[in-house]
């Protein structure tokens, strides 16, 4: 039965509440989208440029790399949350809040950026990378000035696709006590058979997503024209 | 005027193939070769033929199982990536897919090599606007890759290839995905480049007429092998090689195909033949001589008294000399000394009578050496 009368709703409470929820939110996304995504991006660039016939070929590092992200990725984050207790406490020094939260979705984020850029990266024409080569470009340089900015638009969406992913890991942070909008959610709505406090937490998700998913398209959208 | 620019001294290049115990493939085997500054040095096959890859050790973009690479001056051979920048610099290179940056504008793409050269940015914008010019492409300084023409965007290439004021320029298969027209129109300006500034140009191509066009000197590749190389005349002139006739058939105009002699044969009933033009003697770099052909046909013609129909035919000039074919029918009483006659100073080619004719394969190896075989185009 859905109830959404909300007499039983505090929002003078709630409001603060649900600010802070929104701050913790925000807090593990962005920090982890940009460590994460960093990280990932850098794995990421490993893992394409040890392919066979790319830059830094390298049979045994690609293989070793690729079977390490495909053990991780599928792992539902619940469940990597509470396997990772034990080197969160040795990282972070306690298993239990935002930052405790943050190490393991860092982690899980890294990997799962670097099969997207590395999905993202191989379509890159390797006469492009050919000839910069002949020019005398490094391979570093390669990298930064020719293969990123050739796959930039897709890496954009790539990330924001990660976003949704990445906020969705930051629901269940509210099982170790790191907060945010999908405890609140949980907490002060599903607990106590409040939809309208569950609803304000989704619709809140939802208009980041879109947001963010909306922003994401329109850059990818100009950087592609050029490209068409 | 000769001092060479590139050596390769017996250079071997093997890939390994996949899975133990393979055999390696060999792309490039024992090949020598000197390539003189200044030339526009031709090196044609077919695919899978290996110029690619040999082309590819001038910059050192692959490096050789055995042999040694000399370039400039300098053996790159063993040559660190670090080491082999400022050569890179120094030597050009086009591609048949264009590889431009698609997220640059051609302004950018050309500035591209100024910059991995730390150039100031005024004198970058410069020499891009200078080299625009040159290509003619001014207009289009804004404009990204995919909004050009293929024609445009090879001089796009051309301009980015030049930017750093290369000693060699390295073109592989340029035209190759041009039309016609748009190739004869890359060729003139890679002619500018070889003129104007003194650029030595390696041009890999499969199709003869681009080595007619513009080189001076040519390479002949098979299997991995150099089988022949020379002049572009001399090769052109007196093949050696079974290839080299092959690919020569293809642009030498004026040879009738087989099917094109069997329905000469159905349309006329006199002695079809064909008479190879060469509007001078060649001295063959194999230290023979390749004697003018056709030159008294005419004469022979009236002298004999024989009918004559002219049916088929191209004559084409290769470094400013005419040489080509022509088919004519014969016909009249006269006609056996007169061939006789024709023979002595041409190359004839007989395939007989609409009656009587002469296998094809056996009227082309007729004359074997000289000029054409019966192999044609592949």
């Amino acid at each position: 039965m859905i109830t959404l009368a909300s007499s039983h709703s505090d929002w003078t409470v709630l409001r603060p509440l649900l600010f802070e929820s929104i701050g913790q939110t925000l807090t593990m996304v962005l920090i982890t989208l940009v460590v994460g995504g960093l990280l990932g991006l850098i794995l990421g660039v490993i893992l394409y440029g040890t392919r066979p016939g790319n830059l830094f070929e390298n049979a045994v590092v690609y293989r070793i790399l690729d079977v390490i992200v495909n053990i991780v990725r599928p792992i539902p984050f619940i469940i990597f949350l509470a396997a990772m207790q034990p080197l969160t406490i040795v990282v972070v020094g306690t298993s239990i809040g935002t930052v405790a939260a943050i190490f393991p979705m860092v982690v899980m984020c890294t990997f799962a950026t670097s099969r997207l850029v590395e999905q993202n990266l191989v379509p890159v024409d390797p006469g492009m990378i050919e000839a910069a080569r002949s020019m005398g470009a490094s391979k570093l340089t390669i990298i930064r000035t020719v293969l990123i900015p050739e796959a930039l638009a897709p890496l954009i969406l790539a990330y924001a696709f990660l976003f949704i992913g990445v906020l969705d890991m930051s629901a269940m942070a509210g099982y170790i006590g790191g907060g945010g909008l999908g405890n609140f959610a949980i907490a002060y709505g599903y607990q106590k058979f409040d939809q309208t406090v569950t609803w304000t937490a989704v619709i809140i998700m939802i208009v980041l997503v879109q947001v963010v998913q909306g922003i994401a398209n329109a850059i990818a959208k100009k950087l592609l024209k050029r490209q068409q | 005027m000769s001092e060479p620019i590139i050596t390769f001294d017996h250079v071997v290049k093997e890939y390994k193939t996949r899975g133990k115990g393979a055999a390696a493939t060999r792309a490039v085997d024992d090949v020598s070769l000197t390539i003189n500054r200044g030339d526009i040095f031709g090196i044609i096959g077919y695919s899978g033929a290996g110029k690619s890859t040999l082309v590819r050790l001038i910059n050192a973009l692959e490096r050789p199982t055995s042999g040694s690479v000399n370039v400039m001056g300098t053996d790159i051979t063993g040559l660190s990536e670090a080491k082999l920048r400022p050569i890179r610099q120094k030597i050009g290179m086009i591609f048949q897919q264009f590889n431009l940056f698609s997220t640059k504008t051609v302004a950018q793409n050309i500035a591209y090599p100024l910059q991995l050269d730390h150039w100031r940015k005024d004198y970058q914008d410069r020499r891009v606007a200078e080299l625009l010019e040159f290509v003619g492409l001014s207009e289009h300084a804004d404009k990204y890759p995919s909004q050009l023409s293929g024609g445009q965007k090879q001089r796009v290439g051309i301009a980015r290839a030049l930017a750093t004021n290369p000693e060699i320029l390295l073109a592989d298969e340029a035209t190759s995905a041009l039309d016609p027209e748009t190739t004869t129109e890359v060729l003139a300006l890679l002619k500018r480049v070889n003129e104007e500034f003194g650029i030595t140009i390696v041009l890999i191509t499969h199709q003869m007429n681009v080595v007619q066009q513009i080189a001076g000197r040519v390479a002949v590749m098979s299997a991995g092998r150099v089988v022949e190389s020379g002049d572009v005349y001399d090769v052109f002139a007196a093949p050696q090689q079974p290839v080299t006739k092959r690919f020569i058939a293809t642009a030498l105009s004026g040879l009738p195909e087989e099917e094109r002699v069997e329905r000469l044969h159905h349309e006329w009933s006199g002695r079809i033949v064909t008479v190879l033009i060469r509007q001078k003697d060649v001295s063959g770099s194999h230290g023979h001589t390749v004697g003018a052909s056709g030159q008294n046909i005419s004469g022979l013609i009236a002298k004999h008294g024989v009918e004559s129909s002219l049916l088929y035919g191209g004559i084409d000039t290769v470094k400013g000399t005419a040489i080509g074919a022509i088919t004519y029918e014969f016909s009249g009483p006269n006609v056996e000394p007169f061939l006789k006659e024709l023979a002595q100073d041409s190359d004839v080619v007989d395939f007989g009578t609409a009656e009587n004719p002469v296998d094809y394969a056996e009227a082309v190896s007729g004359y074997s050496s000289q000029t054409v075989t019966s192999e044609g185009a592949e």
